[in-house]
Order: C-alpha cells, then structure tokens, then sequence
C-alpha cells in the first residue's frame, strides 16, 4: 500500500518539516514537569513524525533511518531506563521510583534528585512510545508481511 | 469557562459523532472522527484540562486517524449495512 511518493511538493514539505516535529516533541518530553506534556505526548509526536517519513518515502527509505530491529532495542531500551531508574532507588534503600534517593550518587539536593529523576523517567516513556506507536503502523501497512517480501 | 463557547463545541461534537456513524464511506468517516477528537480536544482546552487536551490532540487526532485510514486501505472502504 505504501511507496514512495514522486510527488516534490510532498517531498519537499516532509523533508522540511520533520526536524520541526522531532525538535517540538523533544522540546514536550524535557518540559514535560513543567508544563503540560510529558513523555508519552511527546514520544507520540516523535512516532508521527517518523510515520510521516514513511508515508512519503516509502518503507524502503525508511527502513535505512530506523531498522525493525532498531525499533526493538528502542521499545526495549525504554523499558529498562525506567525499571533501571525504579530499581536503583530500590538500591539506595527507598522505594521504588522513589527519587529523593538519587540525590545520593548525583550529588544535588533532593528536590533536585527527584526533577532528573522524572524527567529520565519521561525520557524512557518516549522512546518506548514512540517505537511502538512506529511499529504499530508499519505492521498495519505492510500487512505484517516481513521486509524482503515488498519490493517497491 | 465561557458557556455559550461551551455550548457551540458540544453542538460541533455531537454534529460529528453523528455523521461518523452514519455515513457510508470509511474513509469520510475516519475523517470525521479526526474532526470530532479535535472538537474534544478544544472543549477540555476550553475547561481547562490542557493536559489531557494535549494526549487527545496527539493520540487521537494524529495517530489515530493515521492508524485507522491504514486500516481502511488494508480492508474495503465501502460500508456494509
């Protein structure tokens, strides 16, 4: 169903505006403490612009930026950053994502701790979101055939 | 809260949730539907859940139609009954 469009305007446009959405989204998932936002709004945005990508390039072009396997060590990455984040604070003898006691090994005051600490965990909620949100549509459009099946 | 602002989204929002049920082609309906999450999206902005504005902006206005027209383009877009 997807391939490659000759169209310039399209082109064009989506090549323009792609790095706008990517810097808009990382600009929601690092306010995202301070404003409304967060990581899976911006990790959203972040697989939208990467679905915009595929749309107009096709999964060819696409699969050259961000690989299926990529993909899986993004959704998994994100994952273990917060699990890590959770687990650490366990170690340091809190609870679990109790980020107070990170303020131990990152050497700032507490109230500190617990802002990076939130903000590394919206970091691993957008790239699980994001490389799920991607997934979902690629395998929605190439009819979960695998990728050697398609040639364009 | 402005009431009479209030009063026109929800007439918008019902307009849209009705003509997404009832039209035949799923295309046009899947583009209502972005139209009716992008009312909603207004009228929480409007009452002042800017956040849960924000998920309805970006999930249900720009993934999710995005998800639905693949889906559509996979299956028929004529709708049976």
């Amino acid at each position: 169903m997807i391939r490659s469009s000759e169209d310039i305007i399209i082109r064009t446009v989506s090549r323009v505006l792609v790095p706008f959405i990517q810097l808009f989204a990382l600009y929601v998932i690092a306010h995202g403490h301070y404003s409304p936002g967060g990581g899976f709004q911006g990790g959203v945005i972040l697989g939208a612009s990467l679905v915009l990508l595929l749309i107009t390039y096709g999964p060819k072009e696409t699969r050259r930026h961000i690989s299926e396997k990529s993909v899986t060590v993004f959704s998994s990455l994100g994952v273990l950053i917060y699990s890590g984040i959770g687990v650490i604070c366990l170690l340091l003898l809190g609870n679990y994502l109790d980020y107070g006691k990170l303020s131990g090994i990152l050497h700032v005051a507490p109230a500190e701790a617990r802002a990076l600490g939130i903000l590394g965990i919206e970091i691993g909620v957008g790239f699980t979101v994001m490389a799920i949100m991607f997934s979902i549509f690629f395998d929605i459009s190439s009819g979960g055939k695998p990728p050697e099946d398609e040639k364009e | 809260m402005i009431p009479a602002f209030d009063f026109v989204i929800l007439i918008f929002v019902v307009i849209c949730a009705i003509a997404a049920i009832t039209v035949k082609d799923l295309l046009s309906a899947v583009m209502i539907l972005g139209a009716y999450s992008f009312f909603m999206c207004l009228m929480w902005a409007e009452m002042g859940a800017v956040d849960v504005a924000f998920t309805e902006a970006s999930v249900s206005a720009g993934i999710g139609t995005v998800l639905l027209i693949a889906a559509v383009y996979r299956t028929t877009r004529r709708s049976r009954d």
